[in-house]
C-alpha cells in the first residue's frame, strides 16, 4: 500500500496545473469566483478547451478519445480542475450518455454520436424521472410505440436538468407493458427540435432555472436512436446510475469550499476578532472535514478497484449518500457562517448586474446554495433508494 | 399546574387560524411577498382591529395588557399561515422599545399610530460584526450642541423598507463590546444623513442596510437613559426570542402536517410513502421533536410570564432547541416531498425557507447554546 504521490504524478499535476492557469478564460473565472451565474456560452467555451487538449472525455476508452490516465492521474486532474474553480463538467453527454453508447451502441451509433459529444458540439439532457416515477423509476409510463421504422413516442419528463439548452436529450422509455414493470423498458435518443417535444421551466426554491418539465407528445423517433435491444432499458439504466453515482459526491469541490470556508473564517470580523474564535463553528467546520477525508479514500478506493478491472457498482451508492450529506453539511455551514447576512435575496439578474452585493462578497449564493442543495439526496436516486441498493446488493437482504 | 389557555386566548386562537383559513391562503401570501410593500397594509389594519397590534401593550398605552403568553399564542398561530406582515419588528421589538422607555411626547407620537397600524418601525440593532451580540455597538452618537450626531452602519434591519421610523441602537460612551455606554434613538426615515438599501429576504421578508453620516438629532430622539438601554433591548430582543420561536414551531407543526399528508398521496412502488416503515420512523422523530419543542416554549412562556429568576435562561434554552429543531424538521420535510419538495410551486418550499431563516434570526442553536452555558 502506497497513499503518496509518485514522481510524475506531481510532474502531471503541475502539467495540469500550468495548462489550466494558461487556458482558463479569466472572463469566466471572474464570474466564477464571485458568485455571477456562468452562461452555457461560458460551460461551452471552458469544455471546448478541455476538448481540445484532449483532456475532456478522460474517462472514455483511449479509442474513442478517452486519456487512457491512471487512476490516480484522474484524481489529480479533478482536483486541479476544482481547485481552479472552473465550471463543473456537465456530465449528461460525456459522462452518462456515453459510456451508455461505447458500452452497447453499434458501430454506427457510436461514430455518429460519440465525436460531438467529446468535442462539445452537442449538448445533451437526461429523460428520467416522470412526474409518477420519482425513486420508483421503473414504473415510468413514457410510450414509445414502433410504427415501421420509427417510434412515436408520448409522455412526460421531469426534473430535466437544463433541458433549456439541450440539443438532444437520452430517455427511458416504455416499449412494451406486458410483463413486470422493469421489462419493457428501453434506451431511446431523442433530438430537441423534433416537433412535439416542449420544455417547461420548473424554478426552484432558490429562485432559480435549472430544472424542467419535458413534454413528449407524439413525437416521431427514428428507429436507428435506440441503443441496445428493445428491453434492454432498464439493465442500462442501472449501469448508467452507478456511473452517475460515483463522482455525483463532488469530493474535489467540497475539499476547495472547505478550505475556502477556513480563509472565509479568518477574515469575517466577529466582535472585536474574527469568526475563527468561534470555537463551536470552528469544531463543527473540522468535523465536516474529518468527514471529507472519509468519504474521499472511500472514493479512491473504488477507483482503484474499477482501475483493477472491477466496475462500479453497488457502492457507488454508499459514495453517493456520503458525498452529498457532506455537500449539505457544508452548505449549512455557510450559512451559519454568516449570520444574518445569510438572508438578504439577490435573483440571478441581481447578480449578473453591476449591483452591488449586500454584505461580504461571498454571501450572495450561500442561502440559495444550501436551499438548491437540498437536491442532491433527492436526485441521482434519492438516499433512501441508496440506503436499499446497499441493504439488498451488498448486506443480501 | 396548568398548561391550558384561557378562552379568551383560545378566542384569539381560533381568530388568526380563521383569518388564515379565509383570507390567507398561500397563493394569496404569494403574491404580498411579490408586491412592492411585500405585506399588506389592509391585513395590518385587520390585525389591528383584531386587536393583536395592542396586545402586549398596557391599557395606559391603549393596549390590552397581554403578557408573554398572549404573544406566544399570536405568533404561533401566525406560524402555521406563514404570515409574512411584520409583527415582531413593529410591535415586540420597536413598540415595547417605546413602550418601556419612551416619555409621554414620545409615547404619544408615536404609539396610537403604531396600534391603529398606521405606522411602522424598525428596530436597528445589528452591526456585519456584531453577530448576535447585542451590546457589541460601533455606531456612534456624540453630543452636538444640545442634541446628538449618528455616525455608523447597522445591517439586515428587519422592516426597514416600511418603516416610518426607525430605532438605532448607537454607543454613547465606552467601548465596542461595553455593555453599558448603549442609548437608543429614534430617527425618522427621511432625516439628512440617514440612507437605507431596501431589499427582500430569502424567506419573504424586507430588510435594509442602514448608512448613518453625521445624522443631527435633537435631544428628544433619545429614547428611555443615556447609555443605559441595554438591559431593556435585551428584554425586548428576549420577548422577541420567545416569539420567534413560537412562530418557528407554529410552522414545524404545519411543515410536519403537510409532509404527512404528502407521504399519504404520494405512491411509488406501488403504495404510498407512508407506508415504508423508513420513513414512518422519521415522521415519529419529527412529530416528537416539535412536541417537544413546543413543551419547552410553554416553559419559556411560563417563565417569562411569571418573571422568573431563570426566565432568560430558558429563552436560551428554547432558542437553541428551536434551532435544532427546524433544521431537523425542515430538511426532513423537503426530503420526504423529494424533487416537489424544492419548487416554488409548493407551499412547504416556503415554509422550510423562513424556518431556516428562524434558525439564525435573534441567535443561533450555538450561540444560545453558549448563552445557556454561561448563565
Amino acid at each position: 500500500m502506497n497513499l503518496s504521490f509518485s514522481e510524475e504524478d506531481l510532474k502531471f499535476q503541475s502539467e495540469v496545473r500550468s495548462f489550466i492557469k494558461e487556458n482558463y478564460p479569466s472572463e469566466i473565472k471572474e464570474k466564477m469566483d464571485n458568485g455571477t451565474p456562468v452562461s452555457k456560452e461560458d460551460i461551452v467555451t471552458w469544455q471546448k478547451i478541455l476538448s481540445k487538449k484532449g483532456w475532456f472525455a478522460i474517462n472514455w476508452p483511449e479509442e474513442h478519445g478517452g486519456s487512457g490516465w491512471s487512476v490516480t492521474q484522474k484524481f489529480i486532474f479533478q482536483n486541479e480542475l476544482a481547485e481552479a474553480n472552473t465550471p463543473n463538467i456537465v456530465p449528461f453527454g460525456v459522462s452518462m450518455c456515453a459510456p451508455v453508447i461505447y458500452t452497447f451502441g453499434t458501430e454506427e451509433q457510436k461514430e455518429r454520436f460519440l465525436p460531438d459529444i467529446r468535442d462539445n458540439n452537442v449538448w445533451w439532457c437526461q429523460g428520467y424521472s416522470e412526474p409518477g416515477s420519482g425513486s420508483d423509476l421503473a414504473s415510468l409510463k413514457t410510450k414509445a410505440e414502433k410504427k415501421g421504422d420509427k417510434y412515436i413516442v408520448n409522455g412526460t419528463k421531469t426534473w430535466t436538468t437544463m433541458a433549456q439548452h439541450a440539443d438532444w436529450i437520452f430517455c427511458l422509455v416504455r416499449t412494451d407493458s406486458s410483463g413486470i414493470k422493469q421489462q419493457g423498458i428501453s434506451f431511446l435518443l431523442i433530438d430537441m427540435k423534433t416537433p412535439g417535444v416542449e420544455v417547461k421551466p420548473i424554478i426552484t426554491i432558490d429562485g432559480s432555472h435549472e430544472v424542467n418539465m419535458v413534454y413528449l407528445d407524439n413525437v416521431e423517433v427514428p428507429a436507428e436512436n435506440l441503443i441496445g435491444e428493445e428491453g434492454a432499458g432498464w439493465s442500462i439504466a442501472k449501469f448508467l446510475l452507478a456511473h452517475e453515482r460515483t463522482g455525483i459526491g463532488g469530493i474535489p469541490h467540497l475539499k476547495r469550499e472547505i478550505r475556502r470556508l477556513r480563509q472565509i473564517s479568518e477574515e469575517l470580523p466577529l466582535n472585536e476578532g474574527f469568526l475563527k474564535d468561534d470555537q463551536l463553528f470552528m469544531d463543527k467546520l473540522n468535523k465536516v472535514e474529518i468527514d471529507l477525508l472519509s468519504a474521499e479514500f472511500t472514493e479512491l478506493r473504488t477507483l482503484a478497484s474499477i482501475s483493477a478491472g472491477g466496475h462500479p457498482g453497488p457502492e457507488s451508492s454508499i459514495l453517493k449518500i456520503g458525498g452529498t450529506d457532506l455537500q449539505q453539511s457544508l452548505s449549512d455551514l455557510y450559512v451559519e457562517a454568516l449570520g444574518y447576512y445569510a438572508h438578504p435575496f439577490m435573483s440571478e439578474e441581481d447578480l449578473k448586474s453591476n449591483e452591488k452585493r449586500i454584505g461580504p462578497d461571498f454571501a450572495a449564493n450561500v442561502m440559495p446554495h444550501y436551499l438548491n442543495y437540498r437536491k442532491v439526496s433527492i436526485y441521482g436516486g434519492s438516499n433512501e433508494v441508496q440506503r436499499n441498493v446497499i441493504a439488498k446488493a451488498v448486506l443480501g437482504l | 399546574m396548568d398548561f391550558l389557555i384561557s378562552d379568551e386566548q383560545k378566542q384569539l386562537q381560533d381568530l388568526i387560524h380563521q383569518f388564515i383559513q379565509k383570507d390567507y391562503p398561500f397563493d394569496v401570501r404569494e403574491k404580498l411577498v411579490k408586491s412592492e410593500d411585500g405585506f399588506s397594509k389592509d391585513f395590518w389594519k385587520t390585525f389591528s382591529q383584531f386587536g393583536l397590534l395592542a396586545m402586549p401593550f398596557s391599557e395606559e398605552d391603549g393596549g390590552y395588557n397581554g403578557g408573554p403568553v398572549d404573544v406566544m399564542i399570536i405568533l404561533e398561530a401566525f406560524g402555521t399561515g406563514l404570515i409574512v406582515e411584520p409583527y415582531i419588528p413593529n410591535i415586540v421589538l420597536s413598540g415595547n422599545l417605546v413602550s418601556k422607555l419612551g416619555t409621554k411626547e414620545q409615547k404619544d407620537s408615536i404609539l396610537p399610530n403604531l396600534l391603529d397600524g398606521d405606522m411602522q418601525l424598525a428596530f436597528a440593532f445589528s452591526e456585519p460584526q456584531s453577530r448576535f451580540d447585542l451590546n457589541d455597538v460601533t455606531t456612534s452618537a456624540e453630543e452636538d450642541g444640545d442634541g446628538f450626531k449618528l455616525n455608523g452602519f447597522k445591517s439586515v434591519v428587519m422592516n426597514g423598507p416600511a418603516a416610518d421610523k426607525l430605532i438605532i441602537s448607537a454607543r454613547t460612551s465606552g467601548s465596542q463590546l461595553d455593555k453599558n455606554g448603549i442609548s437608543l434613538f429614534i430617527v425618522d426615515r427621511d432625516t439628512k444623513g440617514v440612507s437605507l438599501r431596501d431589499y427582500s429576504n430569502i424567506d419573504g421578508s424586507k430588510a435594509s442596510e442602514l448608512t448613518l453620516e453625521n445624522v443631527v438629532l435633537t435631544k428628544e430622539a433619545l429614547l428611555g437613559d443615556l447609555g443605559k438601554a441595554f438591559s431593556t433591548i435585551e428584554e425586548v430582543v428576549n420577548l422577541a426570542t420567545l416569539a420567534i420561536s413560537a412562530e418557528a414551531i407554529g410552522i414545524m407543526q404545519k411543515m410536519n402536517e403537510l409532509t404527512l399528508e404528502y407521504t399519504k398521496t404520494r405512491e411509488q412502488f406501488g403504495q404510498a410513502l407512508s407506508q415504508f416503515q423508513a420513513l414512518q420512523h422519521r415522521m415519529v422523530d419529527t412529530f416528537m421533536v416539535h412536541e417537544q419543542t413546543k413543551s419547552l416554549l410553554l416553559m419559556a412562556a411560563a417563565k417569562m410570564n411569571d418573571k422568573s429568576d431563570d426566565a432568560v435562561k430558558s429563552i436560551s434554552a428554547l432558542k437553541y432547541q428551536v434551532g435544532n429543531a427546524a433544521k431537523l424538521i425542515g430538511e426532513e420535510a423537503i426530503q420526504l416531498h423529494g424533487g416537489m419538495g424544492v419548487t416554488e410551486e409548493m407551499s412547504i418550499g416556503h415554509y422550510f425557507k423562513r424556518l431556516t431563516t428562524i434558525r439564525t434570526i435573534f441567535g443561533n442553536a450555538d450561540y444560545h447554546l453558549k448563552k445557556y452555558s454561561s448563565l
